[in-house]
Formats: C-alpha cells, structure tokens, sequence
C-alpha cells in the first residue's frame, strides 16, 4: 500500500532527487549554519536562514498557487488574502506573548495602548493559546475560502471574472487591514515579536528551528500536492481546466473538486503565512496589496505551471533576483518584473521547466508528456470564449446585440 | 446699588456718545493723527469717531491701521506705507517725507475690534455694493450690538437681496438675546424663514432645559416658533445634504466612469483583460502636466487654455501607445484572457517605471486654469467646485462621443460586426486585424482622456493608475461586458452608493462595503446588470 503510494508520486530516480534536496534543506543547511563556527569558509552567514526561510514560504505559497492555476485552470489573485489571515492568526499569538515588555509596558498590546484602548477585544482572548493560534491559522483561511469559494463557484464564476473578483476581495481586504478601528494594528500591522513558545525569536537556534520547520512544511505541502494531482481527482483537475463543460457531461460536479483544491491552496497559503511571520517579524496590510498576489502567478508561470516544483523553482528563482536586484540595481527591478510578465507568457507558457524538458528531448513537441501534467495548447478560457478571439475550430456563439 | 447701575450707566451712555459728538466737530486728518496717540482710550474713540464719519478716506485709514500700514508723525502728518515701502499721505495720495519723529500705532485686540466694527459701519453706508456685502457678511457671524442702529439703517434703503438676507440675520441674532419676548418671536420667524442650517443649534438651544426643569427660553409662544423652525431647518438640512451627496455621487461616478469607459471597450467588446488600463489613465495626466510645461515655457500668455490643447495631446498619446501595445504583445494573446492578464500586469509595471525615471517618483502639479478654479454655490452648504462640474460635463461628452464612433461610423460597425461574430466578418472583407488594433488604441485614448480629467481632480504620480484598476473593473463588470450604457449606469449608482454610504459608515468602510456588495451581486447575476440576451451568455 505505502509502497504503491510512493510509486503513484515519483520514480524511484525522481525520489532520489528530491531526497536531496530535502538533506540540503533540512540538514546541509543548518549544519553550515551552526555547527561550522563563525569566521570559517564554510560558514553560512546568519542573515540568509531567514532569507532561506522567506523563500521557503513563498515555495509553499507557489505551489498552492500552481495547485489551483496550474492543475484546475483558476487564477486566484485572493492566494495573499489567505496567507495574511495565517499570518495575522500567528502575528496575534506572538503579539499576545510579548506580554508586558512592550513599549508601554502594559498587558495589552502596544498598538492598543497607543489607541486608548481599555481591554482586550473578544478576537484575540483566545489567540494566548499557541495551540489555537495554529489552529486558527489553518483554519481560518480554510473556512474563508470554503465559504467564498462555494459561492463562487456555485455560480459558476470562472476565468478572468473570478480573477476579478479575487483581486475585488484582497482589495477590500486590504482597506479592512488598514483600517485602525478594525483591531489588528491598522496601517503598522503586527510586529516587535520577543518568542514564539518562550524560544526568543531574536537567537540564531529558534531561527534555524523555525526555517527547518519551513522546509518540512514545503516538502509535506509538496508531497500532498503531488498526491492530490496523481491520484484519480487530480484527472478530474485537468479535465476542469481544459473543458469544464465537458466534465459535467461526463457526470462530474465541478464544484465539489474546485472547492476541495481550492481550501486545500487557501489552507496551504495560511500555513506559509504562520511560518513567514515569526521569520520575518512584521505583518501588515501592505502584504494584501492587489500586486503581490499577481506577482505569485508569475512565480508559477515563470518556472512552468502544472508542475508543482516549476512553482518552487519560479519562486525561489524570481525572489532570489528581487532580493539581488533591489539592493544592486532598484531601478531595474521593476524593468525586469515586467519583462517577465510579458515574455515567459509570449515566449515560455511552459516556464522554466518546460525549457528544461524540450532541451532534454528537443524532438518531443509536448514538453511534459511523461507524467500526463503537461500544459495544453493554449486552452481557451471559457468565459471569454463568447467573444471569440478562439481558435478556428471553436464554435462560433449566436449572433447578438453588442452595446 | 442702584447708584452704582446708573454711573455705569451714564459712563456706557458717554462712551458712546462723546466720541460721536467729539468727532463731528474735528476734522478727518486731526482725527487720523490722533490714531497715533500712545493714549488706548483717545485711540479708541478716535476709531469709533471715524467709523461715524462720511468721508471714503476715513476707510482707507481704517483698514492701513489694521494692516500695520499706518504712521503718524508728531508734525500731525498721517501716512500710509504702501506696498513699495514708501510712505504717501492719506488724504491727498502724494508721496511726502515726514516731519517729525513718527510712531507706528498698537494694534492690540482691543483695537483690532473696534476697528473691524467702524471699518463694518463704513463699509455699510458705502455705495460700493461689494463692500456693503463684505460687511453683511462679517456682521452675520456675530454683530455686536452696537451696530444695531446703523444695520438697521442700511437695511431700511437696502435693494441688495444678499445683503438683505445677511444683515436680517444678524440682526435676528441680535433680537434673539432680547428682553422683549415679541422680538425674539420676530427673530425666530426670520431665521426660520431664511433657513440657514448653520442657526439650527443656536434655535435648539432655545428649547433646551436648564438644569432644574424649567426651560431656558422663558416664553412659550418663542419655544414653539422655534421647535417649528428646527423641523423646517432639519428639513432643509435633510435636502441640502441629500442634494450635496448625490452631486458628490454624481462626480464620483463620473471619475469612475472616466476610468472605466476606456476598459468598457477593451474588455467589454474585445475580452482583452488590460491590467496597464490604469496606467493609461495615467500617461494622460503626464501629458497633461508637459502640455502644461510646454505652455509655461513658450506661451505664458496663453496658460489658461493649455488643458484645451491638452486632449488632443493625451488622446494621441494614449492612442499610439495602445495601438503600439495591441501590435506588440496582446494580438499574441487573444483567445487566452489570463495570460493577457499577466502580460499587460507586466507592461504596467514597465510603464510605472519608465514613467518614474523620466519625471520623478514624487507627484507632480498639475494646476487648475483659472477658468476651472472656483466654486458654484446652489446652495447654502452645497458647494459644487467648477473642476467637478466640468468633469461630469466632459464625460457627457466622451461618452456621447464614444457612443458616435461605435454606432455611427464605419469602424464602429465593423467593430460590432467582429465582437458578433469575428469569422462572418472576416468573411465579408473587414479586416480584423486593422480594427483590433484601432479599437484597443480608441480604449487606450479614452482613457487618456479620462486622465486629463483625473490631472484637475487630484495628485498626478506614477502610481496615479494603480488606483483605479480594481473600481474601473468593477464598473465594467457589474454594469455588464459589452455594453457601454451598463457601464455608465453601474458608474454612477455605484458613485452614488458609496457616498450616500459614506456619511453612514466611514468613507473606508463605505468601500468596503461597496466592494463586498458587489462580490456578492456578481455571483447572484454574472452577467452583471445588463446581460447579453441570447445564446452566446452562457458558454
């Protein structure tokens, strides 16, 4: 059984390789880090693990994201929303166990003070409990999207006005977040953190603990992922992102499919957003910016969707280069993005990965054939398909009065 | 006791008619020169004497003592400093050098009062209507009593409506501290009758308990004037505010609209999802401010026109930037939405950034003509700035103009013809490939021009854009794609709504609002507020 589980997920060659990645990650690393002393070549300098960690997070939040894109054909610009509720859910735990050496001094935490607030609003009793924080940090993002996404998809709000609607919510959210009166810190967020479970966050072991738990949460968000997309329901997947019409024919409910990956990627997301906060030190509303939850999708175009590790790929290329380039050249940074944007979807629908394969087997025409995950001809998306820029061999729809 | 009453009185009777009397029989110049006195009391009523006074140089000394301007010489000489910083004398206007050693005279608040009372009295009884209505204005903020007689005296020979209305209100102000309970009936029907909101707490507090029960305003027939007159006032209020919101509402939509017109013919009749459209917003604000620079620099004398020159400029620009863009990278992408999404993220990027390197990150100014600065009062309360009133009339127009070219042109049939049925109308000679590219460049120019609007509205930054993408969709989407009278419908009640919600919830939460209302509506009725009928609507 365990052994046909394994075989499902990858070749023995393919597990293998992410075997190795997984000692580098979760081994070589933080040997480098603490084990080798300060001074020596081998040395990893202190100021990467959290850097390391950063991207970790972006990788979990890349492949949720190429889990809904890539494999069911929504492009979700609401992916941040679900990372900051996990990220706020964790920041209110950390907020609550400053305790009294804040700025003020005072049992409530110091944006309250500051806002003349008396008590402890209901909303965050519970979050002195770690245990509720986590829980809530899963959760909370997966109870948000099941609900958003049953009526969502209920009625039947696909393509591009689903993408609309997405970046509507994360919009209005970030208005919320912003917002002093609403009770997370307004325009400042969450931040000043001391210790997570009574560790201090600011010593080197709790950050390599914390990265460390970051990579585990990758590769186990990687693996269920991959399981999602080999068994039976991840055909179903494809089939809903190519024709949608057709597998309601064939007896299938979409939507019951499209919720399942869709809170699964919002619960993935949140988990990203519990592990990047601590790492990071600060959540704010500025994360719900309409433009970071664009910029996810190109992480996964950019290292080819429907892959799974393409999105990891993308992720870990696009944010290396964001960190490099905004310190190098700040100028360029935007240049680079943008030319991004434009030419992986001109030129290499297929990404990174796809690039890879067709060197590898220049002959084969269909770049990922092997594992039945490839991407299709340019599928036509369905919502837009009525105004008919599709292919010759669609349908063309019955005339009808424009304007 | 009743000794002590009537020196004060007598002494109160003295100060106000001595100076009279004492002013009357000097003339002007010995009365200026006594401003210069270091004596507060002979300063005093030296003011008041020349408030009393007919001639028009008895203002023009007033108001140099309040602006600092006054100096008086020991000789007696009365000079005003002009703004060159050369002293002239008062009556005659001729430049002179003074005699004597001159002292500048205090103004301290004491002074500055009874000085802005004559300068009122003067300006009052003076034949310029302008200057009687500057002083009705000031009065009706609060007159002191001794003004009485003399507003009461203009307003008998008084033809002016405004100044009429002014100086009965403060005059029913006046009344209202009366002892006399008639006149404070009378002052109640007036200022109800006048109906400025702005009295309504001043009329509330007539009906107010003091704290042992009995009420502040002894007199019955005055309480119930006056509750009648708070419901008629709150009445008023309610429509001012009605009025004022749903013209906000109006230019809310209408900058909405601007923003969205352009999207409602890319998105809505060709599918292209254009995620730069707010940066075209945005290149059309910039050519504004250059068309602005170039005016500044070649034709200072023509400035006020250049927003005139500024849409064509911004309409081309935008025009040849879209056409430039569909040629490039969106004909590539047709047929495949959410990449067109990422794309034209991308070229937004780009353009946001290549705008901040040529002209700087930080906003620029972009300034109103004279033309356009100002405001139209239709009320009292509502206030409709001249910016937002052409705004709405400048839309009118793009819309109408909009409307012409799709329904009344050759290009607008064939644009019809393709977003029907794009493979008769290749079959039938229209070159579709021409008309994709001229219709995303007509898009891209509205929203141009919506931009040289957005210039006089608010800040013009590279970020200008990024603002609108969200609301512009939104509009688009509710009102229904491809159809350009729902976009203008979805505009305006949307606008409408958000600021009849403001007043309730906040304007952050107002929006907030409007955005989850419609999140939810787009999922009762996808195909927004005017569905397409037919077989096409559900693919």
């Amino acid at each position: 059984m365990a052994r046909g589980v394994l075989r499902q997920l990858h070749t023995p060659k393919q597990w293998a390789a992410l075997s190795a990645v997984a000692l580098v990650l979760l081994v070589w690393v933080p040997i480098q880090n603490l084990a080798v002393p300060e001074g020596a070549p081998a040395h990893l300098p202190n100021y990467l693990i959290p850097l390391f960690g950063k991207f970790l997070c972006f990788v979990l939040l890349a492949i949720a994201m190429d889990l809904i894109w890539g494999y069911t054909g929504i492009l979700s610009l609401g992916q941040t929303v679900f990372f900051a509720l996990g990220g706020y859910a964790m920041g209110m735990y950390l907020m609550r166990s400053i305790g009294t050496e804040g700025v003020y001094r005072s049992e409530l935490p110091d944006f309250m003070v500051f806002l003349d607030w008396k008590e402890l609003p209901w909303f965050w009793r519970p979050f002195d409990s770690f245990g509720f924080a986590a829980v809530a940090a899963l959760a909370l993002p997966g109870l948000f999207a099941f609900v958003f996404g049953y009526l969502a998809f209920r009625s039947r709000i696909r393509g591009v006005y689903l993408s609309i609607i997405t970046q509507a919510l994360t919009y209005a959210m970030m208005l919320l977040m912003f917002r002093n009166n609403t009770g997370f810190g307004g325009n400042n967020g969450l931040t000043d953190f001391k210790r997570v479970l009574g560790y201090p966050l600011s010593e080197q072991p709790t950050k390599v603990a914390l990265y460390a738990l970051s990579g585990g949460a990758v590769l186990l968000g990687y693996l269920l992922c991959r399981y999602v997309v080999t068994s039976k329901l991840g055909r179903v997947l494809l089939a809903i992102r190519d024709q949608e019409g057709r597998v309601t024919f064939a007896g299938y409910n979409p939507v019951t499919y499209k919720l399942f990956v869709w809170t699964l990627a919002a619960v993935l997301s949140g988990l990203a957003g519990a592990l990047y906060v601590p790492q990071v030190g600060i959540i704010n509303p500025s994360e719900l910016q309409p433009a970071n939850a664009i910029e996810i999708a190109i992480w996964c175009a950019v290292g080819g969707r429907g892959t799974l590790f393409g999105a990891a790929i993308g992720a870990v290329t696009i944010n290396g280069l964001k960190s490099f380039l905004t310190n190098a050249y700040p100028d360029a940074w935007l240049f680079v993005l943008g030319g991004l944007f434009v030419v992986v979807t001109l030129f290499f629908p297929a990404g990174i990965v796809g690039i890879l394969r067709s060197l590898r087997r220049p002959n084969s025409k269909d770049s990922g054939a092997g594992d039945g995950t490839s991407l299709p001809a340019p599928a036509v998306e369905p919502a837009i398909a009525e105004v008919a820029h599709a292919a010759a061999s669609e349908p063309e729809p019955a005339a009808r009065q424009a304007s | 006791m009743a000794a002590l009453r009537r020196w004060f009185l007598l002494t109160g009777l003295l100060w106000v008619l001595w100076p009279a009397a004492y002013g009357a029989a000097q003339s002007l110049q010995a009365l200026s020169a006594q401003l210069g006195t270091p004596d507060r009391q002979t300063q005093q009523n030296a003011i008041i004497a020349l408030g009393m006074r007919s001639e028009p140089a008895a203002l023009k000394v007033l108001a140099a003592l309040e602006a600092g301007k006054l100096r008086v010489s020991t000789s007696g000489q009365v000079l005003i400093m002009g703004s060159d910083r050369k002293l002239r004398d008062a009556f005659s206007g001729s430049a002179v050098t003074p005699q004597g050693a001159l002292s500048e005279p205090l103004v301290t608040n004491a002074i500055r009062r009874a000085v802005t009372l004559s300068v009122s009295q003067l300006q009052l009884r003076s034949n310029d209507l302008e200057l009687r209505r500057a002083a009705a204005k000031v009065l009706a903020g609060g007159a002191p009593a001794e003004m009485e007689p003399a507003m009461r005296k203009t307003l008998a020979g008084e033809r002016d409506p405004t100044v009429r209305k002014l100086l009965r209100l403060s005059l029913a102000q006046l009344d209202l501290t009366s002892e006399d309970a008639r006149r404070r009936v009378g002052a109640v029907k007036v200022m109800n009758e006048l109906g400025d909101p702005g009295l309504k707490p001043l009329l509330a507090r007539l009906l107010e308990k003091k704290s042992d029960g009995s009420y502040l305003e002894p007199d019955a027939e005055v309480r119930a004037e006056a509750g009648a007159a708070v419901t008629s006032l709150e009445r008023k209020e309610l429509v001012f505010r009605v009025v004022r919101d749903l013209f906000y509402g109006l230019s809310l939509g209408s900058v909405l609209l601007l923003a969205a017109l352009g999207l409602a013919i890319t998105f809505g009749l060709m599918g292209v999802i254009n995620m730069a459209h707010g940066e075209m917003l945005m290149l059309g604000a910039y050519s504004t401010f250059v068309v602005q620079n170039l005016f500044q620099r070649f034709a200072p004398g023509a400035i006020d026109y250049y927003l005139v020159a500024a849409v064509p400029v911004a309409f081309t620009t935008c025009l040849l930037v879209g056409m430039l863009l569909e040629r490039t990278v969106i004909r590539f992408l047709y047929g495949r939405p959410l990449e067109t999404l990422l794309a034209t993220w991308g070229i937004s990027l780009v353009l946001i950034q290549v705008v901040r390197l040529v002209f700087g990150a930080a906003n620029v100014t972009v300034a109103n003509p004279s033309w356009l600065s100002g405001n139209y009062e239709l009320m009292p309360d509502v206030v409709l700035p001249y910016s937002r009133l052409a705004t709405i009339l400048f839309v009118a127009v793009i819309v109408a103009f909009v409307w012409y070219v799709l329904n009344r042109t050759t290009v607008g049939l064939q644009v019809r013809a393709i977003t029907q049925n794009r493979r008769m109308a290749r079959c039938v000679g229209i070159r579709t490939a021409r008309v994709d590219m001229l219709t995303f460049g007509l898009g891209s120019a509205v929203a141009g021009l919506g931009g040289v609007a957005l210039s006089q509205l608010g800040n013009v930054g590279p970020e200008l854009g990024q603002g609108y993408i969200v609301d512009s969709f939104m509009v688009v989407v509710v009102g229904g794609v491809g159809n350009l009278f729902g976009t203008l419908y979805a505009a305006v009640g949307l606008g409408a709504i958000n600021k009849l919600l403001e007043p309730v919830a906040g304007a952050v939460l107002g929006k907030i609002f409007v955005l989850g209302f419609i999140i939810m509506f787009i999922q009762r009725r996808p195909q927004g507020l005017f569905a397409l009928k037919g077989r096409a609507a559900e693919s």
